[in-house]
């Protein structure tokens, strides 16, 4: 007897997210589900969320944790009329380990009864690691715009320091990082010290 | 020392004692280094809550019951030793459903919960497709009351209308958007549908059982387990409260409320609600200073009964199967003695039992046959039937 595909429903309003969780179930593939193919829907848009899972009729529900149609998902589940199969929250009592590192992610999972635990496991491993993946590309992503700032702020201080003691490029650089280093600060903390105050002096005394 | 807590909440004004435990200094004054953490719906309040990314939080009073029997998605003994707050709740209706309860009213407007569930259900006859009513969550007060004053009224909760859970942030959008036909919310996201002239108070949780526990602190029994630091959190929220309940202090928490880290939302609206002065839309207002309280009335002390009560209802409504087991375990949730251990001085406060709008008085000590009372419930089975 062949398996049917198993139906992966993907609900979160993070495009960029979504996209990164979706690649990873693909590449892993035929292998996470265990020799059954796998289909993957996205819903991004969460107006009348209930009537289109109904129409995907997923067998697993991932969705992120801070997505406040949770409450109403929950709640459809728990009445039989309105969905067409039981859904559970993945919460195997003998498997916390699993839900704790989703909740930490920031995911939750919603699985229909009667699936086998180990396929429903794999999908939730690379979930899981998709949603760190995620995550450690927003905070590179952060980093990146953090560095570019600090470049910015410390060509401004040079430019104050070069003014002020009519000194070089180089000179100026010199000063600023071992002041930084006797104060044990960051360059950058200190250009930006040095361009605020800069800033209120140019803003001149009350007789201006 | 400084010890560090954690407390989750959702942008609702019962959410003052906490908010006024960190803001006015009771907390840092107990040595409380207080965080609060604000949760986009009861799902997540809940996911943090049981693996522990908060200590505590500020809980539907359900909501520690059903985690404690493990209805639902999760199993988890919770205790709740303290309330931190008192009604609050109300049912709106969109104005095209209000118009045509009062076309099948005698009367104008509605004095009281049974002429309002009179006429709504008198609608509800008389429609073709079902009405849509919110509620916030599937354990909480707001489903059990709309589900207790629409069964009183004569309408099936589970047959004659469609009850869906919308998190409170989302409720008046929901109406603005006519996907529900009124909800049960609490403050003061109802205040907010009236005055943006979206739809019509009809019954408040106050008329419907007054002086109900609404919102509690909720914590994992093992943060119980430590009990000094539970004591000082405990005296800190009590000294929190009697602020919040001061009439005087109304306008400074209202001000603070309405902040984005907290509510987000218009001060004057807020501070009606505090002050139980609501309209109710439709040029009408009413004036109810226990519409929302948390204090007065030995307000803090949780009792035995409420979770006797919650339990009550789960197994009315089938979402749990009776059993002797579930009823003791839903009768140790909340922990009067753990508050009385805390806070000695309110041992002199007594709370006063006030009757339902049915006057069918909550008998604690026999659930089965306070149940039996009721002709409309349903099964266990009817739920988890698949």
């Amino acid at each position: 007897m062949t398996q049917r595909a198993l139906r992966i429903l993907i609900i979160d309003e993070n495009a960029v997210r979504a996209a990164i969780l979706e690649e990873g179930l693909r590449v892993a593939g035929n292998g996470v589900a265990d020799g059954g193919a796998l289909e993957i829907h996205y819903i991004r848009d969460m107006t009348n969320l209930l009537a289109r899972i109904s129409g995907v009729d997923p067998d697993v529900i991932l969705i992120d944790l801070e997505n406040p149609s949770r409450d109403t998902l929950e709640q459809m589940f728990q009445v039989s009329r309105l969905a067409r199969r039981p859904i559970a929250m993945f919460v195997d009592k003998s498997d916390s380990a699993a839900v704790q590192a989703a909740i930490d992610a920031g995911v939750s999972a919603y699985v229909v009864d009667g699936l086998r635990k180990e396929r429903v496991r794999s999908i939730l491993d690379v979930t899981i690691s998709r949603f760190h993946a995620f995550d450690r590309l927003q905070c590179e992503l952060q980093q990146a715009k953090s560095a570019l700032e600090d470049r910015k702020v410390v060509e401004q201080a040079k430019a104050i320091v070069m003014q002020q003691r009519g000194c070089s490029e180089d000179d100026a650089y010199v000063l600023l990082r071992r002041t930084a280093m006797n104060q044990n600060r960051k360059i950058a903390d200190l250009a930006r010290s040095l361009v605020a105050a800069a800033a209120l002096l140019r803003a001149g005394g009350p007789n201006d | 020392m400084t010890e560090r807590i954690a407390a989750a909440f959702v942008p609702l004004v019962d959410c003052a004692v906490l908010v006024a435990a960190r803001e006015q200094g009771f907390a840092a004054a107990a040595g409380i280094e207080l965080e609060l953490v604000k949760e986009p719906s009861w799902a997540s309040l809940r996911d943090h809550l049981c693996i522990g990314h908060v200590d505590c939080a500020h809980a539907l009073a359900p909501l520690p019951v059903a985690l404690t029997l493990g209805v639902g998605h999760f199993h988890v003994d919770c205790v709740a030793p303290f309330v931190l707050g008192r009604g609050g709740n109300a049912v709106t209706v969109s104005n095209a459903l209000f118009s045509e309860m009062q076309s099948r009213a005698s009367t104008e407007s509605f004095a009281n919960p049974m002429d309002a569930g009179r006429a709504l259900a008198a609608v509800v006859r008389r429609r073709a497709s079902p009405l849509t009513l919110g509620m916030v969550f599937p354990f909480s007060n707001h489903n059990f009351d709309l589900r207790y004053w629409l069964a009183a009224s004569g309408v099936h909760p589970d047959r004659d209308v469609r009850l869906v859970a919308i998190p409170p942030p989302l409720m008046v959008d929901s109406l603005r958007a006519g996907l529900v036909d009124g909800f049960c919310v609490g403050a003061p996201w109802n205040s907010l549908a009236v005055a943006e002239g979206l739809g019509c108070i009809v019954v408040t949780q106050s008329q419907l059982f007054p002086r109900a526990a609404e919102k509690v602190l909720a914590l994992r029994s093992a943060f119980a387990e430590q009990r000094e630091r539970l004591a000082s959190l405990l005296r800190a929220l009590d000294a929190a409260a009697a602020w919040a309940d001061d009439p005087a202090n109304h306008e400074a928490l209202a001000r603070c409320l309405a902040q984005p880290q907290y509510l987000g939302l218009p001060q004057e609206i807020i501070a009606a609600t505090l002050g139980g002065r609501l309209k109710i839309g439709a040029g009408a207002s009413v004036c109810d200073r226990d519409y929302l309280y948390f204090h007065r009335h030995g307000a803090n002390a949780p009792r035995e009964a409420d979770g006797l009560w919650v339990y009550a209802q789960m197994v009315r409504w089938g979402q749990i199967a009776p059993s002797e087991s579930a009823e003791n375990a839903a009768a140790r949730v909340f922990r009067s003695d753990l508050y009385r251990e805390s806070v000695p001085r309110a041992s002199g406060d007594s709370h006063t039992l006030v009757a339902p709008f049915d006057r069918v008085t909550f008998a604690s000590q026999d659930v089965p046959a306070y149940l039996r009372q009721f002709e409309m419930h349903t099964p266990f089975a009817d739920v988890h039937s698949f």
